[in-house]
């Protein structure tokens, strides 16, 4: 265990931090940009992906176990939640036969 | 009897509010019956009243007697009461009201028997006459001051009874508006009153101003105060201009209220607080001087005027001149003494010219009158008796009255005298060609109208008989000694009036004085009286009906020397244009722009928010990021 805590921390902690910033970035950015609404369930899931490496990546580093059980539980709420966003776009789709999101823009004034 | 004085306003107010009530749903002759009838009761308590006041004075005591209703302001040391005083004054002043008005609702109800609002009226005279009582009962200045601002709005309603009639609605603001300057007067007087003496009581007031010296700066205030409300309510100058144009009420309103009653509560305030007039020798003759001008002044107008109600109404002006002239020279006896006869004579002559614009069917022109004595008989003997009384031709009541004023006058300062004597010859001149325009000659109106003339009915007629044979006697209550009388009425009321003995207002003219005196005025008048039975009867100059005034004094008395003019231009229009200014630009820009603007504001800003609600889903994505962002800041950086 101690050989692989060692060969981690190889890698420094800064570089982890930079990676998911810059992966969340891009997953804000999609989530702004992208037309499609799957490409922005995607960009979601990128987000959360990001944070979870992040959170994984502290706890190896600060040798606690509490970061990786709260992987756990982002992983089964993004799951949740994918589910029910598909449910939604699937209805959307079968009402405006299509997956722009410029086609939801009714509640206006 | 003096336990129960609350009854005589009390029993005139039942008849308003009866009469109020059921003025549309019974016919006029019950109105008409209450009307008259509670103030005859209310005459038949005063006339108790007065014999126990009579019956206590010739016991020598002060007749005197206080009923104290109730506790009615009792803050911190400020205690004013509802009470009523009955005593000499106010016993003679309550005949004068309910005898006095119980006559002209006898005569109101066949004046008035053909108007639609007959009960309203007659509702409105009870409550002048309730309100009335209370003006002279009250034994304090607040209880004086109910009835004070009452009468004025009795006197409103009924000046503008006809208020369809826009002219006779503006008359009526105009009473009221000018009475009501006279009740600021009289308001900021019974502030200084009780910040100088802690009280409004009479008795206490007067107690409290016995030891001071002659000339104190707090009383000249005060005094100089409740004269210029004395001004509003009897029409002195400079607040005189209303009771012309209240001719525009009925004529029993005319008689009643300009003629016997309201416009004598000023002289009555005054001769109630004589004690604190005495004390302020600058506000006597102010007073005085206000009096004889007025007096003139008023006499001069009514020397061309040709509506019959006019000429009696600036006649009234001038005699309630006489009387502030009295009362300024120290003739407090016989100033209220005038204000006695006067409204005998008065009240008649009024009554009397509302039967002749009866006969001719409301027609109130004098020039389109003339040769009324045959048809009018009752009427033209009745007026003929006031006409000279109010002449001052002996023994009819207005020389006794008239002349101890004057002799005062002249005993005081002879320019006065010589000013009421020309003012009397005057008054005798106007009266006695009103008189001749009338009744002689040959009738100027039209034929139809001719065919209708007729006596008035006898609730017209009985009335002017009593006050005819009033005017007649009325003159010998005060007989001065230099005729060999004992000045009864001045006995009467010495209890109220000893500070005057004391300041020696008591007339000092030797006999052969006074004769003269009385002979010069009995003679100037019989003289004026001829001078215009010459003119207006043997020569027969009636003017034309449409004749304009050609001279300057001719013109200066037609068009009332523009005073109402004056008044315009000095007040009413700069009011209007300030009021434009207030309407146009405080009100309307101002508040108006201020509270329409709040909710301009809303409504723009809600145009403007509501342009976020785009309904693009990327743009409240973007939106929640950037918010996000910004929560994530302030907890960095300020928390």
């Amino acid at each position: 265990m101690d050989n692989f805590l060692t060969q981690i921390q190889g890698v420094p902690l800064n570089h982890y931090i930079i990676f998911c910033s810059i992966i969340f970035a891009i997953g804000v950015t999609g989530v702004l940009i992208r037309r499609n609404v799957i490409i922005i369930m995607m960009s979601i899931e990128l987000m959360l992906n990001s944070v979870n490496l992040l959170l994984a990546a502290f706890s190896a580093y600060r040798g606690d176990a509490s970061g990786q059980v709260f992987v756990f539980f982002i992983m089964a709420l993004a799951a949740a939640e994918v589910a029910v966003g598909l449910a939604i776009i699937i209805m959307v789709y079968r009402n405006t036969k299509s997956v722009d999101i410029e086609s939801l823009s009714k509640l206006r004034w | 009897m003096s336990a129960l004085i609350w009854l005589i306003p009390l029993i005139p107010l039942l008849g308003f509010i009866i009469n109020g009530l059921t003025r549309n749903s019974v016919p006029k002759m019950v109105n008409g019956i209450i009307g008259s009838g509670v103030v005859l009761i209310s005459f038949v308590l005063s006339v108790l009243a007065y014999l126990e006041v009579s019956a206590a004075r010739d016991a020598g005591e002060a007749g005197s007697f206080t009923l104290h209703l109730f506790d009615w302001f009792a803050v911190g040391s400020l205690k004013i009461a509802l009470s009523f005083l009955l005593d000499p004054l106010s016993a003679i002043m309550l005949l004068i009201i309910t005898g006095v008005g119980f006559l002209i609702h006898l005569y109101s109800s066949a004046y008035m028997a053909h108007d639609e609002g007959f009960g309203k009226f007659f509702a409105y005279l009870n409550l002048f006459i309730f309100f009335m009582t209370i003006l002279v009962l009250g034994s304090n200045y607040l209880v004086m001051f109910i009835g004070w601002e009452g009468v004025g709005l009795c006197s409103y309603l009924l000046i503008g009874f006809w208020f369809k009639n826009v002219s006779y609605a503006a008359a009526a603001k105009k009473a009221f508006i000018m009475n009501r300057i006279g009740d600021l007067g009289f308001l900021i007087a019974m502030f200084f009153i009780l910040e100088t003496f802690g009280t409004l009581e009479y008795s206490e007031v007067f107690a409290g101003a016995n030891g001071l010296p002659v000339g104190t700066p707090i009383v000249v205030v005060i005094t100089l105060l409740l004269f210029v409300a004395a001004t509003g309510k009897s029409a002195q100058i400079p607040l005189f201009t209303w009771l012309p144009d209240a001719m525009a009420g009925p004529t029993p309103v005319s008689a009643l209220i300009h003629a016997a009653t309201m416009v004598t509560a000023g002289i009555y305030l005054v001769v109630r607080s004589n004690v604190l007039f005495l004390l302020a020798p600058l506000s006597m003759e102010i007073m005085a001087v206000v009096g004889v001008v007025t007096a003139f002044v008023a006499a001069f107008i009514a020397l061309t005027q040709n509506d019959i109600k006019k000429v009696l109404a600036y006649s009234t002006v001038s005699q309630l001149g006489y009387m502030f002239l009295g009362l300024g020279v120290g003739a407090f006896t016989g100033a209220f003494f005038h204000v006695l006869t006067h409204a005998f004579f008065k009240a008649l002559l009024f009554l009397g010219a509302g039967s002749v614009i009866h006969a001719v069917h409301d027609e109130q022109d004098m020039r389109k009158m003339g040769g009324l004595r045959k048809a009018l008989p009752i009427t033209f003997g009745t007026m003929l008796i006031g006409t000279v009384a109010i002449s001052g031709i002996p023994p009819f009541a207005g020389f006794f009255s008239k002349d101890e004023i004057l002799a005062h006058a002249f005993q005081h300062q002879p320019i006065f005298w010589v000013l009421g004597l020309i003012t009397a010859f005057f008054t005798a001149f106007y009266m006695f060609r009103l008189l001749f325009l009338t009744f002689f000659g040959k009738f100027r109106g039209t034929p139809e109208q001719q065919s209708h003339l007729h006596e008035s009915p006898w609730a017209m007629t009985v009335p002017l008989i009593i006050l005819a044979v009033l005017s007649v006697v009325g003159g010998f209550i005060n007989v001065p000694e230099v005729l060999g009388g004992q000045h009864k009425l001045q006995a009467f009321l010495a209890p109220i009036l000893e500070a005057g003995e004391v300041a020696g207002t008591a007339m000092t003219l030797s006999h052969s004085t006074e004769y003269g005196l009385m002979g010069l005025s009995v003679l100037g008048a019989i003289a004026m009286a001829v001078f215009a039975y010459i003119k207006y009867v043997k020569n027969a100059q009636v003017p034309e009906a449409d004749e304009k005034p050609k001279s300057l004094l001719y013109r200066l008395s037609y068009y009332k020397l523009y005073v109402d003019e004056l008044y315009d231009a000095l007040f009413v229009k700069p009011l209007g244009k300030l009021s434009t200014v207030f309407f146009k630009y405080v009100d309307k820009t101002g508040i108006d722009g201020f509270v329409n603007g709040v909710g301009d504001f809303f409504t723009g800003s809600g145009r403007g928010i509501r342009l976020l609600q785009s309904g693009h889903v990327g743009f409240y994505i973007i939106m929640m990021v950037v918010s996000i962002i910004a929560i994530l800041m302030y907890g960095m950086f300020y928390s």
